[in-house]
């Protein structure tokens, strides 16, 4: 909750920079802040003042307080790899915006009523929608913008008609009251309860970017910019994830003979369709967009395995870690490579193990992750959803994913070679700064150190 | 204490020859990876002395919440892989004496970091473990062979990794499957090698025959068994010399020791089952590798075709799952490591002496070099398994239990001794007999590098064969304790 407070306040702080003229020093304030979140994550743990806050509207419980510090950890290294984004024009805004949507962000990791869902998405978009958009003389920034607000609008009113069914049948907004209304009618609900749920469904498998509802997704990562993509796919999908999580574990647990299969469907098209799509692209954003996609398939799969009363939720918490902090790398690496070479494509990857060893050796060991290769996180995290998937009746699912992975080695793969084994005609060294070497350098570690030990993140729960 | 210095040996090893530069690397290589060595054979006299000592084993909680463990031992099965690994690394360490790699300290530090996965995957008796080293040991061999390789090497080496990988993820998938079927009784699902025999032998026909087919096609690409085979020949021809070596003479074992430690005793049922079609596409390799070889014009990729045909007797004799079929792969597969190794310096030695490869450039050496042209017949009497050298002892076993398995099966398997003396007799009459051609002109004395590593494989092709007794005890035991877990 303080967290949470915090992130909001230094949001207005941002916008009273323009005016009373402090912008030189909101950048470490920022960061300062979100380290001061972080920590203020760690009073409120275990604490038995976890009741619902705001008339049940809020809860920051134990689950909602670890993707918080997921969201706040990985924020914290997205605002050192931004630095130059908070340098030319719009700077306060830039500042508010993004911590407006964090705001949003934590706020899916703990609603606890269906109203704040709405709010939470809300926040969490709109500001997205302006940043995708944010670099205004650029076609495809605008495109971007324009396409994420009228598919991100369109998802959200399939949300609010989910939500609206859903009170229909039990009279209630409050996750609580729904769930023991579930328990109550004992399988006696309207069809239009079901109903419901199917287009919650729909609309969040929008937000997270799973086929079929995905069709944004590859445009808008592609055109906004590139940090503003990182964000996408680490923040926000974390956030969703949480979100997503919360709604069909915890409340529409008991009814997951309605979604289960709808979803097995879901992540199905997803792993196959992203990976197929993966393999042909050129532009290394666009790939890892298409790839974000994929590994929206694997973190379903977790909620979908409906392990109780950890497995599931560990899961996706790990997925989630795993996921955005090789991310962070993976976009770091691309950022930089990209401004020096003035171009996205894995072309301009070529002979980087030459030119700068390190970047090279970041990279791979991030595309191992990616690709799910021991000992780095993304092998754990994919074996996690394996384990907790085998003990069901989806197990169809997985030779699917085996599949789906050996494709995403082709393309992560690609990346390697034009590394090591491609030449580079140009002479010109790769410049980096040196903030960003450092980012690099500690993501990498995370990778390896959660992989290696992931105990430490699987154990929280249970 | 002791198994923990072997695994942990390589990998600081490979660690420090990162910081060497140039000519320094391959020395500190190679002493690093003869105090390997040293520790394994200290490890095998402890063995000899005393098989329960303490030393031995290694037991870490690693993920508490899983049954996760650190859990490393030395048996009878392991001790004869470790040996081999220990054993090879140094040989294949000093055969690249004579060739200049770019930026040699990564290529060494990736051949030291690899003998560390290899030791791991042979002593684990955690499955997921296993798993893990399993995959480890194949990205050093994947930037080995991507960075230092011939050309179109970018293609190969992906088709290699993926293949490998394609069958590692099925693997996965039986081993979690096992895992979610272990501790039925006590309610702790657990890891160790045991409980997931145990688990294994609880399921019925059809689970078993899926875990049976999962986990198969992991070790089937590794071997590879017919018709996996198709990643191998050309990545052996396309890898540097050291990395062809280590991945036919120690990273093919991974698939053969796999198959009798983490295969056999977990599905008994689908093995009786399963295991003729597994011994049938086993003798379809030995013959369909066999006659290619015996047609091809490239001495390395000869040896690769020869290579599995050999495989497919080891794969034959452990699916029979009599003991004395695993006693003799297990025999052959360290004969097959040597004499292979063998076979490669000799193609890489031949490469750099003359520029060739190709069978009908080369002829006449052995009136050049009649040191090299001994040296070399020992290590092919080896691979053709005349008796008396080290590989007699493993095939005898190897066609004796698949006869007993099947007759017709023994008799087929039995081409391979033919088979095998038409295409290493032929190659050798090709490059060291008859006319002196134009490329053997300059083929002058060996390097002492080389002829170094020449001795040191005839003489263990010649001592094995003449006394193998402490190799096929070693085998025998280690059969033994295989043939326990199958009932």
């Amino acid at each position: 909750m303080k967290g949470l407070f915090i992130i909001a306040a230094l949001g207005i702080l941002a916008m009273l920079a323009e005016i009373f003229k402090f912008k030189k020093v909101l950048y470490p304030l920022v960061l300062v802040g979100i380290l001061g979140a972080y920590a203020a994550n760690f009073t409120e743990w275990n604490n038995t003042l976890n009741i619902p806050a705001f008339s049940n509207m809020i809860m920051f419980d134990n689950v909602a307080l670890v993707f918080s510090g997921v969201i706040l950890i990985t924020a914290f290294f997205w605002f050192i790899l931004a630095n130059d984004y908070f340098e030319h024009d719009h700077i306060t805004d830039h500042f508010a915006l993004v911590l407006f949507s964090l705001v949003g962000a934590l706020m899916l990791t703990s609603f606890s009523n269906m109203t704040t869902l709405f709010l939470g998405v809300e926040i969490l978009s709109i500001p997205m929608y302006v940043l995708a958009a944010s670099q205004k003389r650029l076609v495809v920034s605008n495109e971007a913008g324009f396409k994420y607000l009228i598919m991100g609008s369109f998802a959200s009113g399939f949300l609010l008609f989910g939500i609206a069914l859903i009170y229909g049948a039990t009279g209630s907004f409050d996750l609580m009251e729904i769930r023991s209304y579930i328990t109550q009618s004992n399988g006696n609900m309207p069809a239009f309860f079901y109903a419901g749920v199917v287009v919650i469904l729909a609309a969040m498998s929008f937000k997270v970017s799973a086929a079929p509802f995905h069709f944004w997704a590859p445009d808008v990562y592609e055109g906004s910019p590139t940090v503003i993509t990182t964000l996408m796919i680490t923040i926000v999908k974390t956030a969703a994830f949480a979100a997503f999580m919360h709604l069909f574990l915890v409340v529409f647990g008991k009814v997951n003979d309605v979604w289960g299969m709808v979803l097995a469907c879901i992540i199905a098209l997803s792993l196959v369709i992203s990976n197929v799509t993966a393999a042909t692209q050129t532009n290394v954003k666009r790939l890892l967009a298409y790839s974000s996609i994929s590994h929206a398939a694997f973190m379903l799969m977790a909620i979908l395995a409906n392990s109780r009363p950890w497995g599931s939720i560990n899961s996706v918490l790990y997925y989630t870690l795993a996921y955005s902090i090789s991310s962070i790398t993976a976009f770091t690496v691309l950022y930089n490579v990209a401004k020096n070479k003035n171009s996205e494509e894995i072309s301009a990857f070529n002979g980087l193990g030459k030119k700068h060893p390190l970047m090279a050796l970041c990279m791979v060991i991030a595309l191992f992750s990616l690709a799910g290769i021991p000992v780095t996180a993304g092998f754990f995290a994919k074996y996690y959803v394996f384990s907790v998937l085998v003990g069901t009746t989806y197990k169809w699912l997985m030779v699917i994913a085996i599949l789906a992975s050996l494709v995403g080695v082709y393309y992560y793969f690609k990346i390697i070679i034009a590394m090591y084994f491609k030449h580079d005609e140009s002479h010109e060294p790769i410049k980096i700064e040196f903030s960003h070497v450092l980012l690099m350098i500690i993501t990498t570690l995370i990778t390896l150190a959660i992989g290696i030990v992931p105990g430490y993140i699987v154990e929280i729960f249970g | 204490m002791l198994v923990g210095l072997l695994i942990f040996v390589p990998l600081i090893a490979s660690l420090l020859v990162l910081f060497t530069k140039g000519k320094a690397s391959r020395t500190a290589a190679l002493g690093l990876s003869i105090i390997e060595l040293v520790i394994a054979a200290v490890v095998f006299f402890q063995f000899k002395h005393n098989p329960d000592n303490a030393a031995l084993t290694l037991n870490y909680s690693w993920i508490e919440s899983m049954g996760i463990h650190f859990s490393v031992s030395i048996n009878a099965l392991s001790l004869l892989m470790v040996l081999l690994t220990a054993f090879l690394t140094p040989l294949i360490i000093l055969s690249s004496f004579n060739t200049e790699y770019e930026n040699p300290h990564s290529f060494y530090s990736l051949i030291l970091f690899m003998q560390m996965a290899l030791v791991g995957v042979f002593t684990t008796n955690d499955g997921f473990l296993f798993y893990i080293f399993w995959e480890l040991a194949l990205i050093p061999i994947y930037f080995i062979c991507l960075l230092w390789g011939g050309e179109n090497r970018g293609r190969i080496t992906f088709k290699f990794f993926v293949y490998t990988l394609f069958g590692s993820l099925f693997m996965l998938i039986g081993l979690v499957y096992l895992y979610n079927h272990t501790g039925i009784d006590t309610g702790i699902k657990s890891w160790a090698v045991n409980d997931l025999y145990v688990a294994g032998k609880s399921l019925s026909l059809n689970q078993q025959s899926f875990v049976f087919w999962a986990i198969f096609l992991a070790f089937a690409v590794k071997m590879p068994v017919f018709p996996l085979h198709t990643w191998q020949p050309d990545t052996y021809v396309n890898a540097p010399t050291q990395g062809t070596m280590l991945l036919s003479g120690i990273m093919l074992k991974m698939g053969t020791f796999g198959a009798i430690k983490w295969l056999l005793p977990i599905t008994p049922l689908a093995l009786e089952r399963w295991g003729y079609l597994v011994i049938a596409l086993s003798i379809i390799g030995i013959i369909y590798a066999s006659c290619i070889a015996i047609v091809q014009k490239d001495y390395k990729r000869l040896i690769a075709y020869s290579s599995i045909a050999h495989v497919g007797l080891i794969s034959a004799g452990i699916f029979t799952a009599n003991q004395q079929g695993i006693q003799g792969s297990l025999v052959q597969m360290l004969a097959h490591g040597v004499n292979v190794v063998g076979l490669f310096l000799i193609a890489d030695i031949l490469m750099r002496h003359t520029g060739t490869r190709e069978l009908n450039k080369l002829g006449g050496i052995r009136n050049m070099n009649g040191n090299f042209a001994v040296l070399f017949l020992i290590i092919m009497m080896g691979a053709v398994a005349l008796p008396l050298t080290n590989g007699f002892i493993g095939e005898f076993l190897l066609i004796n239990s698949v006869f007993q398995y099947h007759a017709i099966a023994g008799a087929f398997a039995g081409l391979t001794i033919i088979l095998g003396a038409v295409y290493m007799l032929r190659s050798y009459q090709a490059i060291m007999l008859g006319e002196r051609h134009d490329s053997a002109v300059a083929f002058g004395s060996l390097a002492s590098s080389d002829k170094w590593a020449l001795y040191i494989i005839c003489a263990t092709v010649i001592v094995l064969g003449v006394y193998p007794k402490p190799i096929s005890d070693l085998a025998e035991e280690g059969a033994k304790l295989i043939i326990m877990n199958l009932k």
